[in-house]
């Protein structure tokens, strides 16, 4: 067994260790923290198997604005934890499950020891018209050009995801602004924090987008890095959150997919069909479409995070 | 032509984000300026595919399959498009009352329903027209994430619980389908629907996909026993949204499941596996029915019987099986049980609006106290009751011809079961409506609760357009869409034989409703009392997401062992 | 055993550990972790299909990683939706159980 062999099965049986862990815990406070930790060892999963696109955005969303969400709704629902205890189920029920559960993970792994290697593969094709695109980012031609059209209705469920959200404020409450009551300004090292990071944040995030094109990274990754400055900002609360009746911020939420959808569109009139890009223009306009779906994923997620708005409108 | 596939998808989506960026207090005019367009669209797609000899064909972005996502319309699609969009119509129309913003300012829930409404919409078609599995998968939770907040809209506690438990229980459902789809994807290097059908082999790991896939289909469309989501969601929305989610959103992933069985893998599943999926529908309708019959509430009755015709639906599995080439094959089983589909879309929307209706007359929908209903809202209890018999199914009705397709199904392949487990059903239906309409016919217990407003106009023709649609939908000549027999074209609309088949059912219906109906105070049958303890296990969470890994285990050893 | 196929495992073991947490943890915010462990584990499963389809000098196919990327947008779009869903009812109810007739037992206890 070589080293590396080794640090793979280490990383596997931690993972695995801190993944039940996160499901046996007694609070879910320190459950949610363990999840916080399994995404992070998670990605670096994504890494071994070479998959960068997939670790960076694991780290990002899976982990770290998950991670936000779900502790500060285990804060939140703290005092609802006591009552539902007697609801745990005995131990009969839970042997059953276990069994149940142990059929479906077992049939699962056979089939992955089951599988030809190499396996079926979509690389060659994938890779092919690359040059005509102008991109050197395989995945990021996957996203953004041959499964363009699943990628544009998954920027428009995230628009939906957050009507969802706010349809859940009061009809006093419509049109105030975004999520829960005003706290207290928070002083101290999340204050400083929150002062530093932004602008490093930006920056970075704005590399992470450009580079997208031909490396690892792109929209999704870098508008999640700066969803998560505009978070630090607004759980230090230097600044609230804007009132969801807004126009910037509705324009924001949904530039990604519109400018998506016209330029599908036109595509017809240009490109000889839909979601088709003009020959040797398609790297400016991917890059054009790329910029406005970062702007959207940064306006979105935190909207998503901060939830409803919980204060009448001034 | 085939550009069309992508206008039907890009115009609902497009008044949905536009809706949202104007916002204000007239974001009902975006819906409304996109329902004729919409309409217009699914029957251009019916008409052009009429001329056309096979499936209408669109490849986005110019990248052809395994690459790339193609679109296409087939006569599943197109009949399932136009009666959606004919639904939605209706549906509009009824929320022109409930729906308008009473201030001058933005409002919460006409803002939240309008723009979901075309979100839906949007989501529908997409099931209804992608040719990938992946697309399917996105389609399907565009479908939850407009279909959920619909149900909580009045931000009741009861409400929110089952929009909760609607929302985690679909989640589990879209999860086991993506697992079986990236294990599609590792056996053929394809999520392309016509690329699968020709690659796919019966080897371990297409069947664990396949089963798990199924189950999860299963659980998103609450048929028995994974269905602990679907009362009080459905139940508790508001009645445009219930209309909505019962008429059309359950239909998303049957037609996925559909789609999955008869397109992608009908080598696949195997005899023994069909007979699983039939003996599922058959629970459904046998169970549901008789729930029907004990719930105290009008809209949890129609809800349960929801859950009914969603046996129905799925009844068609066993009969499409043919024994000699052991492929699911696309005939007259199959086109009834998306007449089936069809014709429960347009009376349950229609029979949700008229709860709705009597609820808002009454300001209640206890059954025991639905005396006096007839004057009340004449038009609203009309209503009621002919949905109610376009469930039993009337010679011109759609179910008619649903029906007569799966019956002979049944009697072509031998199997008499099914067919007697249809009969039963529409006994049991009957029943349900005779005792709706028995306590209707009561005297007036008390005064309506005073300070009601009068139902308007348009709710009342939205409801019954919609339910005479659904009457009248087997006397469409279908000929250019559907592989329907000829012998069935232009049946004899009133026939004695045909009357005679509607009529004893009601006939059996009246002692079945008699005996094990809730009738006010009066201790019930024993059996009774079994079931109601039954359903509420099924309801529980527990249960319910065992049975669901449980029906996914029971899929798989039907697949591997009974072929 | 290679880094792919263990991964493989650890997803297969990951959407078992997930499952039975959706299962049986009755409090909505616990299911909704095991969901996301379930999630990744099934993510898991696509990064391995992705691993052996490494070709034309590509470490991995592109195609599955993709899939994983938009999937995991979805996934978090749902936890957002179900957190506020939860919140919202823990406010109302000030209980966040699942129990199907919890609103209407507790009403029958309050006017008993």
């Amino acid at each position: 067994m070589t080293i590396i062999e080794a640090l793979d099965i280490g990383l596997a049986f931690l993972v695995l260790g801190v993944a039940g862990w996160t499901i046996a815990a007694h609070e879910a406070f320190t459950a949610v923290i363990g999840y916080v930790v399994y995404g992070l060892l998670l990605a670096l999963v994504w890494v071994r198997l070479f998959a960068l696109d997939v670790a960076l955005t694991e780290a990002a969303i899976g982990s770290g604005v998950t991670g936000v969400l779900l502790i500060s709704a285990a804060v939140r629902l703290r005092a609802s934890e006591a009552e539902m205890m007697h609801e745990r189920l005995g131990i009969a029920p839970r042997l059953v499950a276990a069994a149940l559960c142990l059929v479906a993970a077992a049939a699962l792994a056979a089939v992955v020891l089951d599988m030809p290697d190499p396996g079926a593969t979509l690389a060659p094709q994938a890779r092919q018209p690359l040059a005509e695109l102008g991109l050197g980012n395989a995945i990021t031609a996957v996203l953004i050009a041959y499964r363009a059209f699943d990628t544009m209705l998954e920027k428009v469920v995230l628009v939906l995801a957050v009507i969802g959200v706010w349809s859940l404020s009061t009809d006093a409450n419509w049109g105030g602004l975004a999520g829960p009551t005003r706290l207290e300004r928070t002083e101290g090292p999340l204050a400083f924090l929150a002062q530093l990071l932004p602008p490093l944040g930006i920056i970075v995030a704005l590399h992470i987008v450009w580079v997208g094109a031909n490396e690892p990274g792109g929209a999704f990754q870098g508008g999640a890095l700066l969803s998560a400055m505009a978070l630090i900002v607004l759980m230090a609360r230097l600044r609230e959150a804007p009132a969801i009746g807004r126009r910037w911020l509705r324009v924001a939420l949904i530039s990604g997919p519109v400018v998506f959808l016209a330029i599908g569109l036109l595509g017809f009139a240009l490109a000889g069909g839909f979601l088709a890009y003009p020959l040797g223009f398609a790297k400016p306009v991917i890059v054009f479409i790329e910029v406005f779906m970062t702007l959207s994923v940064a306006a979105t997620l935190p909207m998503l995070v901060i939830g409803p708005p919980d204060r009448r409108p001034s | 032509m085939t550009s069309l596939l992508v206008w039907s998808l890009a115009v609902p989506i497009g008044g949905a984000l536009l809706a949202f960026v104007v916002g204000g207090r007239r974001v009902h005019w975006f819906a409304l300026a996109t329902l004729p367009i919409g309409l217009a669209i699914a029957i251009a797609i019916a008409a052009a595919l009429s001329r056309s000899s096979g499936p209408l064909l669109y490849l986005i972005g110019g990248w052809s399959p395994p690459l790339g996502v193609a679109l296409r319309a087939d006569w599943l699609s197109a009949i399932m498009m136009v009666i959606t969009a004919v639904v939605i119509c209706g549906i509009a129309a009824f929320a022109c009352g409930d729906f308008i913003s009473p201030r001058p300012a933005e409002a919460r829930r006409p803002f939240a329903f309008w723009i979901l409404l075309l979100a839906l919409w949007s989501a529908l078609n997409l099931v209804f027209l992608s040719g990938d599995l992946f697309t399917l998968y996105v389609a399907l939770e565009l479908l939850v994430f407009s279909a959920v907040p619909l149900v909580c809209l009045d931000g009741r506690a009861e409400t929110l619980r089952a929009a909760l438990r609607y929302l985690l229980f679909a989640l589990l459902g879209s999860v086991l389908y993506l697992v079986g789809t990236g294990l599609l994807y590792g056996a053929c290097g394809t999520l392309d629907i016509d690329l699968l059908a020709a690659c796919l082999r019966p080897e371990p790991v297409t069947l664990v996909a396949a089963s798990l896939m199924t189950a999860g289909l299963l659980a998103k469309t609450a048929l028995f026993p994974l269905y602990l989501w679907l009362p009080a969601a459905h139940a508790g929305a508001p009645p445009a949204a219930s209309a909505v989610l019962s008429a059309l959103v359950v239909k998303g992933s049957f037609f996925v499941a559909v789609r999955l069985w008869f397109f992608v893998m009908p080598a696949l599943p195997g005899e023994a596996a069909t007979q699983v999926m039939s003996a599922l529908a058959a629970a459904a309708i046998v169970f549901a029915s008789l729930l029907a019959l004990r719930q105290d509430r009008l809209k949890l009755l129609v809800a349960y019987s929801t859950l009914a015709q969603i046996g129905y639906i799925f009844l068609m599995f066993a009969l499409a099986f043919d024994e000699g080439s052991g492929r699911m094959v696309q005939g007259s089983a199959l086109v009834g049980g998306m007449m089936q589909a069809i014709s429960h879309a347009t009376a349950k929307a229609g029979m949700f609006m008229a709860a709705g209706m009597i609820y808002a007359s009454l300001g209640h929908d206890r059954i025991s106290e639905l005396g006096g209903i007839a004057r009340a809202a004449p038009l609203a209890a009309l209503t009621f009751l002919l949905a109610g018999l376009a469930l039993i199914g009337p010679p011109s009705s759609g179910v008619y011809l649903a029906k007569t397709l799966l019956l002979r199904a049944a009697d072509n392949t031998g199997q008499w079961w099914w067919a007697g487990v249809l009969q039963v059903g529409g006994v049991l239906t009957s029943a349900y409506l005779i005792l709706v309409v028995a306590h209707a016919l009561a005297p007036m217990r008390r005064a309506p609760t005073p300070g009601h407003a009068a139902i308007p106009r348009l709710q009342q023709a939205a409801a019954l357009a919609l339910v005479l649609c659904s009457l009248v939908l087997g006397l469409v000549p279908w000929q250019p869409w559907l592989p329907l027999p000829v012998a069935m074209s232009g049946h004899g609309p009133l026939g004695l034989a045909a009357l005679w088949s509607m009529l004893w059912p009601i006939l059996i219906g009246v002692p079945v409703a008699y005996l094990l109906g809730r009738r006010g105070n009066r201790r019930p049958w024993r059996v009774a009392l079994w079931l109601e303890d039954a359903d509420r296990l099924l309801r529980q969470w527990p249960t319910a997401g065992a049975s669901l890994v449980a029906v996914a285990v029971a899929l798989a050893a039907a697949m591997f062992f009974g072929r | 055993m290679n880094a792919a196929t263990l991964a493989g495992l650890s997803g297969a073991a990951l959407i078992g550990l997930g499952l039975y947490g959706v299962l049986t943890h009755p409090h909505p915010l616990r299911k909704l972790l095991s969901f996301n462990v379930l999630g990744s584990g099934v993510f898991l499963m696509f990064g391995i299909i992705a691993r052996k389809g490494a070709a034309a000098g590509l470490a991995a196919d592109p195609v599955p990683q993709a899939l994983v990327i938009t999937g995991i947008v979805i996934a978090f779009s749902a936890t957002a939706l179900a957190v506020a869903l939860l919140l919202r009812l823990f406010a109302v109810d000030r209980s966040a159980t699942l129990r199907p007739d919890a609103t209407i037992e507790r009403n029958d206890r309050s006017d008993a």
